[in-house]
């Protein structure tokens, strides 16, 4: 490996390191690595109980909620800004959303509880208004010319209140059943239906793969080797398939199995037994990624958010309004926060005062120990959806083990340093900025 | 020789900005014709960086006319002066340094597939042929800018303002922070552009180096204009007494 960090002249024939040849980013394997070694550490600690079908399937819903809103901070600490108001707008999002659907849509549009109209009404009500106070947001920091800190931190109060405001401080549940949908065990797609969608999903990798191979050769630019195609396609159809396996592998309490045929006025077979499969929030989170990551690589919107991060001014020279593309950002973010909105609160199956309550930490945090530079122009959308993962798995290993409380939380502060140090020392190892 | 019958291809005419009260750039009226290089020449804070981003569109000024082939033109933004076809070389260069050369080179006018997508492979692609041309050694078209030495760096921006068919280019200190053989390189280029006919307004502290890239020289002080002079009829030591007393050589003092 040493040697061929001082050549740099790509056109000569050399020999390349594996993870080289396989174009693998060096980073996202030591991220993959520090997420295998938590695995394993809580699995034996925990006696086997931490690699459990039942505790990966929690971990992934879990994970969620965080994930979403982690994805659209890239973008925002991308461009040089931050925002601490995520976890109090995601509440004031799941405050409109659960009021639309136990309250106007039934009674003042008379619609009654338990309408198909309630959860999809409410859902567009919460992404409009997430949108908009993200817009909001974006307008005071690119034309106002206020930091984001500053309006973030205000947001951070306002609108955790305008939660409180909106329900009265009230617990507003249960909520709507579609609506619910989007918790996690009261919505997963069954075991038929996961391993389709994991299929499929193998099937568009190996496609993205080979167009990006195919284009390349179009334009006579080098391309690696065949096998290392053939390799890579291999590991991401058996991790998307893996994952699948393991979700399936989850089976739905018997009892609970008993309850649903019953509602059909069906009887149960005997020894009938089916797995949760693929969660539909875990869907949710893996078409946000895929559509953030294409934003971020194949459009002009992704090129520009990390041009201005890079170089603000040269961004600006070259023609592309700075100011409107933070709103932009921050719209997005606030989008993000109403998605993720319906996650967090129809897992709890209500909403509560208190959702979201330290979730700009989370985020931050993700976002960050996913490689995000707080300098500005660099970050991936993966990068941070696997910071997600790290911090859950964390957390929720060490509630597993039984860590106290508040050694949990210093851990996970040490935590978010010391990535950040690790991350500090590998950019001087590699030269990378 | 330079054509100077016809219509200029720019002309600043009376143009004025200032910072809260102090006068930038004062009533200066500068113009450029087709296949020329006008060099401005002055001291830190003579307003000749100033003046030139009025025509860029970094700044806005606050008074006069820019006309470009006689007719008076808006210019209010870097996309305006861009639709003029106004491309301008920072000193600063201008270049996001996280991205690679091709994305810099395209920033802001992404080449993208029919499916709206932008088309890295075409603009690499494209990347390769012209700096093929500007720097043949060029080879790192997948590094972000800033792994790049300063000349290549200096050759992103040049094929960055040479690509879209620039009919005025405006180059800001542009060997400033080069070697002597990069330096040769920039200065083959812009006889190249001359050639082509573009107009050329060069920005630069070295008045041997106006004396020989140049056609005329404005020299600029406390942001008024001192004078414009054909470099031919001057001495490198006039033009220093210009930038430096604010006067115009006697023998060209009507």
């Amino acid at each position: 490996m040493t040697d061929t960090a001082q050549q740099h002249q790509p056109a000569a024939p050399q020999k390349k390191g594996l993870f080289e040849t396989l174009e693998i980013d060096t980073r996202l394997l030591g991220m993959i690595g520090a997420f295998v070694v938590i695995c394993l550490v809580f699995n034996v600690m925990t006696d086997g109980r931490f690699l459990t079908p039942r505790n990966i399937f929690n971990l992934t819903i879990q994970t969620v909620s965080v994930a979403i809103m982690a994805t659209g901070m890239v973008f925002v600490i991308v461009t040089r800004h931050i925002d601490l108001s995520v976890g109090s707008l995601l509440a004031t999002c799941s405050a409109v959303m659960a009021m639309m659907q136990t309250a106007i849509m039934p009674e003042l549009f008379g619609l009654g509880l338990g309408h198909w109209m309630n959860a999809p009404m409410a859902i567009l009500a919460g992404l409009f208004v997430g949108t908009l106070v993200g817009a909001f947001n974006g307008w005071l920091v690119g034309y106002q010319l206020v930091p984001a800190f500053i309006v973030t931190l205000g947001g951070l109060l306002v609108w955790r209140n305008v939660a409180w405001y909106l329900t009265n401080g009230q617990t507003i549940g249960p909520l709507d059943e579609t609506f619910q949908l989007f918790g996690g065990t009261n919505g997963t797609l069954g075991e038929t239906t996961s391993w389709i969608i994991g299929l499929l999903a193998v099937a568009f990798a190996i496609w993205v793969l080979f167009s990006t191979r195919r284009n390349k050769i179009a334009h006579e630019f080098p391309v690696k080797p065949f096998w290392a195609e053939i390799a890579l396609g291999g590991i991401i159809a058996a991790a998307i398939l893996g994952l699948i396996a393991v979700l399936n592998a989850y089976e739905v309490p018997a009892r609970r199995l008993q309850r649903e045929f019953e509602a059909r006025g069906e009887v149960m077979p005997d020894g009938f037994t089916t797995g949760y499969g693929l969660p539909i929030s875990v869907l949710l989170l893996i078409i946000v990624a895929i559509a953030m990551t294409v934003v971020a690589r194949k459009t002009r919107l992704g090129r520009y958010i990390f041009a201005t991060g890079g170089n603000p001014d040269a961004a600006e020279l070259s023609g592309i309004n700075t100011r409107l593309l933070t709103v932009k950002v921050f719209a997005l973010m606030g989008f993000l926060c109403a998605l993720s909105a319906v996650v967090a609160s129809s897992r709890l199956t209500f909403h509560s005062n208190d959702i979201g309550t330290l979730d700009e930490l989370r985020v931050i945090a993700a976002a960050v120990i996913g490689g995000t530079a707080l300098s500005g122009g660099i970050g991936t959308i993966y990068g941070a959806i696997l910071g997600a993962l790290i911090m859950q798995s964390l957390q929720s290993g060490m509630a597993m083990v039984g860590v106290d409380a508040p050694l949990q939380n210093m851990i996970v502060g040490a935590v978010l340093v010391f990535a950040v140090w690790i991350d500090i020392q590998y950019r001087k190892r590699t030269g990378a900025k | 020789m330079v054509d100077r019958s016809g219509t200029p291809l720019v002309e600043l005419r009376d143009i004025s900005i200032a910072f809260g009260g102090i006068k930038a750039v004062d009533h200066v009226t500068v113009d450029l014709f087709p296949g020329e290089v006008v060099g401005l020449l002055g001291h830190n804070g003579a307003g000749k960086s100033t003046l030139i981003k009025c025509l860029s569109g970094a700044y806005r000024k606050d008074a006069g006319e820019i006309m470009i082939n006689g007719q008076k033109a808006e210019i209010n933004n870097p996309r305006d002066a861009r639709k003029y076809n106004i491309e301008t070389i920072y000193q600063t260069l201008a270049l996001a340094d996280n991205l690679d050369a091709s994305a810099n080179l395209f920033l802001g006018r992404e080449l993208v597939s029919p499916l709206g997508f932008v088309d890295d492979a075409q603009m690499e692609a494209e990347t390769r042929k012209i700096m093929g041309r500007l720097n043949p050694n060029f080879r790192k078209f997948s590094d972000p800018v800033s792994a790049l030495s300063g000349g290549q760096r200096q050759s992103v921006a040049i094929a960055r303002a040479v690509y879209f068919n620039a009919k005025i280019l405006i180059m800001d200190e542009p060997t400033a922070a080069l070697g002597p053989q990069e330096t040769q390189m920039v200065a083959e280029i812009i006889d190249e552009l001359k050639r082509q006919g573009l107009g050329i307004f060069l920005i630069d502290h070295d008045v041997h180096q106006v004396k020989e890239l140049c056609d005329r020289a404005a020299v600029m002080k406390n942001g008024q204009l001192v004078g414009i002079v054909k470099v031919d009829e001057v001495s490198e030591d006039d033009i220093l007494a210009m930038i430096i007393a604010g006067k115009k050589p006697e023998h060209l003092a009507a």
